[in-house]
């Protein structure tokens, strides 16, 4: 049983059908990326997965469990984190009250857990008490990595990590997903940088047009001629 | 010059003033920054606020025989403290009654800023004609008799009252800043400002966040009035009339920050009186306009604005 | 050899005329804009070809619009120049180049939404004897004649764009590929010398799109005007465009016909994230 299972979803905005019946499955411990053109539908999907957005046909389920019509602030309870493309901070609050506010339902002390996630990022650490809007655009992510952290989810959804970031940052923040991912969360990303995500990934899907057109293991993908097409066109 | 000389009682009371208007104007920055909603209800708020005390001072502690005495040489007794109690909690909660069954139904169906705007007036005349309905529209008092005025140094002139009415307004905002700054759901307030998508996605309540807003918000503003009521006289215009320097304080000192509210209300405040001593007292509704205007050209996002 | 000259008559926008050998309509030379610390466009160089249609492509974030609204004097270059048809406009305010003969439609579509279709298109010719006050009173005949010859022609490009039985809706109720339509139609009103587009292809079902095209290529093909798209949708790039521009982090990778386009690895690269 996948942790994750988006089975035949159809969605979109207003009155505008962007997901075509997408399918996709994550396992535990896996890092999934999906990769796609434009418009493909990428960030709608983890919108729709996360309940930002209303599924019109089709499942989701995580970890056994029907997901499908349940609201943001419920998934947070069951285990599942999203990291927003944009706005995923919150910029006139410090770094620790970000990372607080990102545990705002949990009744323990939030010490433990504060001192994990400055071990990941000790970069954070030394700025605890700075408001976050004078940080960097590579720090801030780790902010948003950090806050999304703080409720130990199962499952995390990145949409488009590397977004405005310098090649190096964009490295080091794969690194810390991977470091991340050691330690037991699942991940699932959605990237514009189709090589550096597939390059992190263990498999990933192609997206395009709001419909699957190919999935695999991560360096297969990136081989395959058809990614040329999906592309740029036929 | 006569003026001159009487600057500093004038700035004394412009303090009075800035005080009274403050409780009000971070009331209204606070709707404003986290539910993000321009309140034209807020002056009437202020009024519901002075005749709910006025009814249990007046009305409802003698009926059930209840009195006391007045402390020192303040107007009131713990009578009056005490019916701050209701006054905050049915302002505070008209507040939330409003914004369940109006405003939250209006933005459910994506209506826009202006529309929830002019409901919040609806919402003014309906709970200022209610007042009316009740009371009349005579003037009121909370204590009859003359009150005497204390001096203090630098020609200051300042009855107990006014006193209590400062202490009241500062102890207020102090305790609201310690609760936005150092308490769990504080913090989540100002997340709400920020970014309230991300609240959301946190997991933050913020549907009873936004309803905690507008009990706070609501009764701030409910003490305002009170204050305003113990200052004055009570009318049921006596809200309405405050609108325009409520939100002149607000844009003044930048939408959504609680102390620039403080100072933007200061400001106004003394302006205001100082105004009164070369133009006629009507003009001070038109000085608080041209505040509003001076900012909005000069600075628009306020003294501490920058969202 | 012909010569181009008189673009309406010569409809030698045809693939067999070699696309170097007439005056380019937009001289681009090292164009330059940055944001805060970020080189948005970086030295940019382009011609565009009359009669064709030129698509730009690249990767999100490569500055295709920056490079747009640096066209259309949205804004200030901070190098280099910009040459329509032999005459410099950069530096010149929007209005200006739009009256010189750069139409251009923005991605969200502007229509005013509480004029109808046919008034819409009727607010766009410059100069209007009746936008005057004291004209509309001292020469009503006038203000009359005009605005029958605007209507007319706005009914005109209205039966071109196939929006004809829509002139008196509001602009509002209009799908988004009507509107997208519209904006077309906007910029066809004004007979300028470019058209940009801005994702026209943004939002369209599939059915519209074909017509989309199809009265873009009309407007190419029947009344040789050059058009210069930004696109995602690769394939209405590849079978539409003539030429082909790549973009990316702000500068142009290559340029040349989809066929050849297509098939250059660098520009998956830059797709895919590498540099």
């Amino acid at each position: 049983m996948s942790l994750l299972e988006v089975k035949n979803v159809v969605s979109g905005y207003g009155g505008m059908e962007i997901l075509h019946d997408v399918s996709i499955h994550v396992e535990e411990g896996e890092v999934v990326s999906i990769i796609g053109p434009n418009g493909a539908g990428k960030s709608t999907l983890m919108k729709t997965i996360f309940g930002l957005l209303k599924t019109w046909d089709g499942h989701v389920r995580f970890a056994d469990e029907e997901i499908t019509s349940v609201v943001p602030e419920q998934i947070v309870r069951k285990g599942m984190c999203y990291v927003p493309q944009v706005d995923n901070v919150f910029p006139s609050l410090t770094v620790q009250e970000n990372l607080e506010m990102g545990g705002f339902i949990r009744d323990d002390d939030l010490g433990p857990r504060l001192n994990e996630i400055f071990e990941l990022f000790p970069i954070l650490k030394e700025r605890r008490r700075t408001h976050v809007k004078t940080l960097s655009g590579g720090m801030r992510q780790m902010v948003a990595l950090g806050r999304a952290l703080m409720l130990d989810p199962r499952m995390l959804l990145l949409d488009e990590p590397s977004a405005g970031l310098a090649p190096i940052v964009v490295e080091l923040i794969f690194e810390r997903i991977r470091a991340i991912n050691e330690q037991g969360v699942t991940f699932l990303i959605v990237e514009q940088n189709a090589l550096k995500a597939l390059e992190n990934s263990s498999r990933g899907y192609v997206l395009v047009d709001g419909q699957n057109r190919l999935d695999g293991n991560g360096q297969e993908l990136l081989a395959d001629k058809q990614i040329g097409e999906l592309f740029l066109g036929r | 010059m006569e003026a001159l000389e009487n600057l500093p009682a004038t700035v004394g009371y412009g303090i009075v003033l800035g005080s009274i208007l403050t409780l009000g104007a971070v009331g209204l920055t606070l709707i404003y920054g986290i539910v993000r909603f321009a309140n034209f209800a807020h002056g009437d708020l202020m009024t519901l606020g002075a005749y709910v005390t006025m009814l249990f001072t007046a009305q409802i502690f003698p009926a059930l025989g209840i009195t006391d005495n007045r402390f020192g040489s303040l107007s009131f007794g713990w009578i009056f403290l005490l019916s701050f109690i209701p006054a905050i909690l049915i302002t505070g909660g008209v507040a939330v009654v409003f914004d369940r069954l109006v405003y939250k139904r209006l933005k459910d169906n994506r209506v826009g800023a202006v529309m929830l705007a002019i409901s919040s007036l609806a919402a003014a005349f309906v709970i200022r004609s209610l007042i009316e309905i009740l009371w009349g529209t005579d003037f009121h008092f909370y204590t009859q008799g003359l009150r005497p005025m204390m001096v203090l140094p630098l020609g200051v002139k300042l009855r107990p009252d006014q006193i209590f009415i400062i202490a009241t307004a500062l102890v207020l905002v102090f305790v609201l800043y310690i609760f936005l700054q150092r308490t769990k759901m504080g913090k989540a307030l100002r997340a709400m400002a920020d970014n309230p998508d991300l609240a959301r996605v946190s997991g933050i309540p913020t549907e009873r966040m936004t309803s905690l807003t507008w009990m706070i918000g609501g009764g701030m503003t409910a003490t305002s009035g009170i204050l305003l009521g113990l200052d004055s006289q009570l009318r049921p215009e006596m809200g309405w009339v405050l609108l325009l320097p409520l939100f002149a304080s607000v844009i003044l000192g930048g939408i959504g920050n609680p102390f620039g509210a403080l100072v933007g209300a200061m400001t106004l405040g003394i302006t205001q009186q100082v105004s009164t001593l070369f133009l006629s007292p009507a003009y001070k509704p038109a000085v608080a306009f041209f505040l509003l205007i001076l900012i909005l050209l000069v600075r628009p996002e306020g003294i501490f604005g920058g969202e | 050899m012909q010569e181009a000259t008189n673009l309406d008559v010569d409809s030698s926008a045809s693939p067999d005329m070699s696309v170097d050998e007439r005056e380019p309509v937009l001289r681009v030379r090292g164009v330059q804009k940055s944001f805060g610390g970020l080189m948005a466009v970086n030295s940019v160089t382009l011609d565009i070809s009359p009669g064709i249609i030129t698509g730009l492509i690249g990767p999100n974030g490569a500055g295709k619009t920056t490079l747009f609204n640096l066209i259309s004097g949205l804004y200030k270059s901070e190098a280099g120049t910009i040459h329509l048809k032999g005459e410099r406009i950069d530096g010149l305010p929007p209005h200006e180049i739009f009256h010189k003969g750069i139409s251009r439609t923005f991605q969200i579509a502007r229509e005013l939404k509480l004029m109808t279709v046919l008034e819409n298109l009727m607010l766009v010719p410059m100069g209007q004897t009746g936008e005057s006050l004291l004209l509309t009173w001292f020469r009503p005949r006038q203000v009359r004649k005009e605005e029958k010859e605007i209507k007319e022609k706005a009914l005109e490009v209205l039966e071109f764009v196939n929006l004809i039985d829509l002139k008196n809706e509001y602009a509002d109720s209009l799908s988004a590929g009507q509107k997208r339509l519209l904006e077309l139609a906007r910029t066809m009103m004004s007979d300028p010398q470019i058209i940009l587009l801005d994702e026209p292809g943004a939002g369209v079902n599939p059915t519209l799109l074909k017509h989309l095209v199809g009265y873009l290529r009309q407007i190419v093909e029947d009344h040789g005007m050059t058009l210069f798209l930004i696109e995602h949708d690769m394939d209405l790039v590849m079978n539409t465009c003539d030429q082909v521009v790549v973009m990316n982090y702000g500068e142009i990778l290559t340029e040349g016909p989809p066929e050849i386009i297509r098939r250059d690895p660098r520009v998956l690269e830059a797709y895919l994230g590498g540099q």
